[in-house]
């Protein structure tokens, strides 16, 4: 079959506006796109860099606060949007452009069975009739290699895995046959083997149907599978755009060269020191949340002075449980946590000032781990003033040490408050709260992973340098291969509860691998544009579904 | 056909003109579809329907503009930040900010505007209104308008009294039970069900009829009743802050109870605990209003909106409006407390737009 090749969208000198409360400032400042049939166009960038409101704007809509300047040409298979009226809009919406949002679980209605949410808009647009449509849902499921594609259509959303919601999701899109479809990050909250399954089948049905497709992502090795060109996005403004092959291997720009740069930071390893009482030692440790089963089942590690100990495992596997252990919030059934030999009581409410001093806590979420209505002066401080009783002109200079540590002005952030902070500002704020402690222990929960590959790098090497200055020991919880293979220096792999291999970071990235870190470890996207086919093939891609669940 | 009826379509069909004319929509569907009304009005009630209107109508604008006038006024006067929301802020609130304002003045300044004493007998019983006393006079001829000035003192005042002592009670509660949790969250709520299980004004009754109608009694008897309303909303309204990540840090550096709710959670569940101070005020107000008409509140001689509408009340078969008026100024103060509340619950909930 010959595929149309001809032009689908096209996008001129787009500028959108958002309304700040008092005055228009713009977003997006004259961005160019132009989408054949069946082409995939990866849309790259941090975040506000507009990429999800271009992709918006490729449907003709500005979300509310927003709105598309006049001037701005959107084409849609030769119908301009930005002067259609909202009906004609809407008719387009659903039928012939569809959009595959970041979190399925955040966009199904919990209420309604997923099949009726998927032939709502094929009866809505009286496309097919309700059994037809039906039928054809499940032959979409069957192509997205969901399990039990008869069945799973008739579940409810909670009833099914967050992969497979996803692409039941990829399905609803494609129920009327859209020409174009809209990915916004639709693997971001997936883990990575998952995740594979889900880009291999979006690959697959937009190659069946010859959709073309809009892919936003942070990920450039996630895009690099994925997109047949790349646009590169900063601040509402195109960097550049190429094919994939070239963007990947002749990046001209320098901002493109730095965000590929980015996955390279990478610092030695240290090893273990001989003969010395680990740090914190966790000892064949049982947990498990009132009365339920077994989170945690005979966990136990050694973290040493001034190492990094990564704690990597798919969701679910007992990463956070063992922190909450270790920290005391969750005390364990059986077995114990010692620190330098000497066994932490298992409640916090039990354990001494110096005890709770000497391990302190980095979270994912910057957001709901500082205080929104308290300045940075006393986030800080408090920990200061708590441990040390540092009171007064002392307490300021402490502050202004600790703001200078993570690298921010003290005169600018000494009394602000964190939502007036960016993400990795707030990160940072985070890692000074956790440093006026003057902690020997730290436990980096995740505290990458909701930030930008550029930023989260800059994290990354504040770490370093604090660990190297401070000595301190930091258990790093990370589901990111990436992140591991660039900090830490042994490596305790978790599934199901339990450790399946721990060691040394350089034996671990080294063959032969407990076959679930092996998983793990190929299901993390590389740059290489075919490594997706590549992988697929060595796996058999009938079993892509079965390998996550080893 | 009279001048006012011509005048009255006149207007009305101008109005509507001009408002189609700059493609006002809304404004223009109101005064038509009250042109057309009115035809049907005023065939109906005659003359006097249509002038019922006409007042009504004007009424509305006077309060509209007094309502703009006082949101500039606030604007101009108060800091920049504040004024910038209050810029935001619906004519209905600008109209309950200023009858609150009103009623604050005449509260504190009471001795000084009233223009007789609180219970001085100046003419003879239910004496109508002259030069000398603008609302008239009461059962006993005490002057009507400077009683309703005292009253303003002594009734709100009691009202905020009593609400005040709901809220330390009950808010104390509530954040100590979700930062607690467990049994002591268990047995508080379990608490607070039983006095809810209570009706309110038997329970009111009671206590007053056992320890007497004292100032004291009144204020304690309603905080008991009231204070679990505030317990319910504390504690959901702490409970979802208590999750939160920066509450988890604090409890793993050490720190108190005390420290969690002052520092973390309290500056955490101002909002919405405002907003709900304003209505619990208006029903505060409202049952000290009835207990007072029950002859259970506030004792005379002692000025006292609810016990007034009592006292006045048999004028009310004469035609009298006198009853209504302490009766329409408790209505007032409560719809204004509302049309405040409603714009701090809206800007609280992020319901914009």
């Amino acid at each position: 079959m010959v595929h149309d090749k001809s032009v689908l969208l096209e996008i001129k000198d787009l500028r959108i506006e958002g309304y700040t409360g008092e005055v228009w400032v713009p977003i997006i400042k004259g961005v160019d796109l132009t989408l054949h049939r069946g082409e995939v166009m990866g849309l790259i960038g941090e975040s506000g860099a507009g990429k999800s409101t271009i992709g918006a704007a490729a449907m003709g809509y500005a979300r509310d606060g927003t709105r598309i300047v006049e001037g701005s040409k959107i084409e849609f298979d030769g119908m301009e949007l930005t002067t259609a009226t909202e009906g004609e809009r809407r008719a387009l919406r659903g039928s012939r452009i569809a959009y595959v949002a970041q979190s399925a679980a955040a966009s199904f209605n919990p209420a309604h069975k997923i099949i009726d949410q998927h032939t709502e808009a094929p009866l809505h647009y009286r496309i097919q009739k309700r059994m037809e449509a039906q039928e054809d849902a499940m032959d979409l499921y069957e192509r997205l290699r969901l399990p039990n594609s008869k069945e799973i259509g008739f579940r409810y959303p909670h009833q099914v895995s967050g992969g497979q919601l996803q692409r039941a999701m990829t399905a609803m899109a494609m129920s009327c046959r859209p020409d174009l479809i809209i990915f916004d990050e639709p693997t971001t909250a997936l883990d990575v083997t998952t995740q594979i399954e889900v880009l291999a089948a979006i690959r697959d049905i937009v190659d069946q149907f010859n959709t073309a497709a809009i892919y936003i992502t942070h990920d450039l090795a996630v895009v690099a599978q994925m997109a047949d060109t790349i646009k590169v996005l900063l601040k509402g403004e195109e960097v550049e755009q190429q094919p994939t092959e070239e963007m990947l291997d002749n990046p001209q720009e320098d901002y493109t060269k730095s965000l590929w740069a980015v996955r390279s930071f990478e610092r030695p390893q240290k090893s273990r020191p001989e003969g010395e009482t680990p740090l914190i030692s966790v000892q064949d440790v049982d947990a498990s949340y009132t009365g339920g089963d077994k989170v945690l089942d005979g966990v136990s590690f050694d973290i040493h002075k001034g190492m990094t100990v990564a704690v990597v495992g798919e969701s679910g596997s007992g990463k956070s449980t063992t922190a909450r252990v270790i920290t005391g919030l969750l005390p364990p059934s059986n077995g114990q946590v010692l620190f330098q030999g000497e066994p932490l009581p298992p409640r916090y409410q039990d354990r001494t000032k110096d005890q709770l001093r000497q391990a302190q806590m980095i979270y994912q979420m910057a957001d709901t781990a500082l205080n929104p209505k308290v300045r940075i002066s006393e986030i800080i401080g408090r920990p200061a003033q708590f441990y040390s009783g540092l009171s007064g002109t002392e307490l300021k200079h402490r502050v202004d040490e600790l703001l200078d540590l993570i690298e921010l002005d003290p005169s600018k952030f000494y009394n602000r408050y964190p939502p007036e902070l960016s993400g990795g500002q707030k990160q940072r704020i985070g890692i000074a709260r956790a440093l006026a402690a003057e902690p020997s222990f730290i436990i980096c929960d995740e505290v990458t992973s909701a930030l930008d590959q550029l930023v989260a790098e800059g994290i990354l090497k504040l770490l370093d340098r604090l660990q190297n200055e401070l000595d301190l020991a930091y258990m790093f919880i990370t589901h990111d291969l990436a992140t591991v293979r660039s900090i830490a220096d042994e490596v305790v792999v978790m599934q199901h509860g339990k450790v399946v291999e721990q060691g040394p970071k350089d034996k671990m990235f080294t063959p032969p691998h407990h076959p679930y870190t092996d998983l793990l470890l190929s299901s993390v996207p590389e740059m290489d544009p075919n490594w997706l086919t590549t992988l697929l093939e060595e796996r058999g891609v009938d079993n892509v579904g079965e390998a996550a669940d080893v | 056909m009279s001048v006012f009826v011509v005048l009255y379509f006149a207007c009305l069909i101008i109005a509507s003109c001009l408002a189609a004319f700059y493609e006002k929509r809304g404004p223009f569907i109101l005064l038509f579809s009250l042109t057309l009304i009115s035809f049907i009005l005023g065939i109906v009630g005659g003359t006097g329907a249509l002038r019922f209107v006409a007042i009504a109508a004007a009424v509305l604008a006077f309060a509209a503009g007094v309502a703009f006038c006082f949101r500039e006024f606030l604007v101009v006067l108060l800091p920049t930040k504040i004024g910038k929301e209050l810029k935001t802020a619906p004519l209905t609130a600008a109209f309950g900010l200023f009858v609150i304002f009103t009623y604050a003045i005449a509260a504190i300044f009471a001795p000084w505007i009233a223009p007789y004493g609180e219970s001085e007998v100046i003419a003879s019983s239910f004496a109508p209104a002259d030069e000398n006393m603008l609302l008239g006079a009461d059962q006993l001829g005490r002057d009507m308008f400077s009683r309703i000035i005292y009253g303003a003192r002594n009734s709100v005042g009691l009202a905020l009294a009593a609400t005040i002592a709901a809220f330390f009670l009950g808010a104390a509660a509530g954040l100590l039970a979700a930062t607690k949790g467990g049994w002591f969250d268990q047995f508080m709520g379990r608490f607070a069900d039983v006095i809810m299980s209570i009706p309110s004004l038997i329970f009111a009754l009671l206590m007053l009829s056992i320890f007497g109608p004292q100032v004291f009694v009144i204020i304690v008897a309603v905080a008991i009743i009231y204070a679990p309303r505030v317990f319910r909303l504390t504690r959901a309204v702490a409970g979802n802050v208590v999750v939160m990540d920066y509450i988890e840090a604090a409890k793993l550096r050490g720190e108190k109870d005390s420290y969690l709710i002052r520092r973390e959670i309290l500056p955490n569940s101002t909002a919405p605990l405002i907003a709900e101070f304003g209505l619990e005020f208006c029903f505060v107000f409202l049952l000290v209003a009835g207990l007072s008409f029950l002859g259970l509140g506030i004792q005379p001689p002692t000025a006292d909106w609810g016990s007034m509408v009592r006292e006045n009340a048999t004028l009310i078969s004469f035609g009298d409006i006198t009853p209504l008026i302490p009766a329409a100024a408790i209505a007032l103060l409560t719809v204004a407390v509302n049309f405040v509340v409603d714009w701090m619950l809206f800007r609280s909930s992020g319901l914009k737009e």
